[in-house]
């Protein structure tokens, strides 16, 4: 919400500055903005609803008044200025402002690696002081006898584990 | 202001025309290079490994291994 009324005030020109803003904040702050009221139609800024329900502006001062009686007129009338004044009215973002990205996803790739990192911090700390002793068929040794009844009983002879072993020379090839 | 009027119709199967062939093509591609890079080898190297395959020799130097419950080492 401050983003987008930096936005339109960033955003507005000339004499018709004031006749936006002030009106469109008093949409904002017509209540307070935690509670909205749902049981009426509301405006949405969504790239796949161009012509939202209710106009942007809704409370409509003597100023802003006059021109929507302006618009009733033929339209080559307007100026463009007044044009751009009409558009604000009704949207809050135009689709170049919807459509813009953010720099949030860095925020979050950061995020996101800085947990995983702390996660692993506690993984280290649980394999060292929380875990006993690996089991005895993981020691050296184990897996040494193991090996070799692997390679007695010819596993996987054709193109697997015993195929790299030298059965005449008793080594690995 | 007069834009042209942008096309409104036959937008899937214009996407088709242009995607289908490609599709089917490499999808082909992917498996024939399987098929020459994976298969074949090891059809060929099973071949080799059982044409010089005695199978005696091999299961009496298992059997010296002592690793058969059935029939222990001609030692003992």
């Amino acid at each position: 919400m401050l983003s987008s009324r930096a936005l339109v005030r960033g955003l507005q020109s000339g004499l018709w500055r004031r006749v936006s803003t002030t009106s469109g904040m008093k949409a904002a702050h017509a209540q307070d903005l935690d509670v909205i009221d749902c049981s009426v139609p509301q405006y949405n800024n969504r790239r796949d609803t161009p012509l939202p329900d209710v106009p942007f502006v809704q409370n409509l001062n003597a100023e802003q008044k006059k021109l929507k009686e302006k618009e009733k007129g033929p339209w080559t009338n307007l100026t463009k200025e007044e044009k751009l004044a009409l558009y604000r009215l009704s949207h809050e973002l135009s689709y170049a402002e919807m459509k813009k990205g953010s720099d949030e996803w860095k925020t979050v790739i950061g995020g996101v690696f800085f947990f995983l990192g702390f996660t692993g911090l506690l993984v280290w700390w649980q394999r060292a002081y929380v875990f006993g002793d690996v089991p005895r068929t993981l020691s050296p040794e184990w897996i040494e006898m193991q090996t070799k009844r692997m390679l007695d009983m010819r596993v996987n002879p054709v193109g697997g584990f015993s195929a790299k072993w030298d059965y005449e020379k008793n080594q690995w090839k | 202001m007069s834009l042209p009027k942008p096309v409104m119709r036959g937008l899937l199967a214009k996407r088709l025309r242009f995607h289908l062939p490609i599709a089917f093509t490499l999808s082909l591609i992917v498996a024939a290079a399987f098929k020459f890079t994976v298969t074949e080898p090891r059809k060929q190297a099973y071949a080799d490994f059982y044409k010089q395959y005695d199978a005696m020799k091999e299961f009496n130097a298992m059997r010296e291994a002592g690793i058969f419950e059935s029939v222990r080492p001609s030692g003992e």
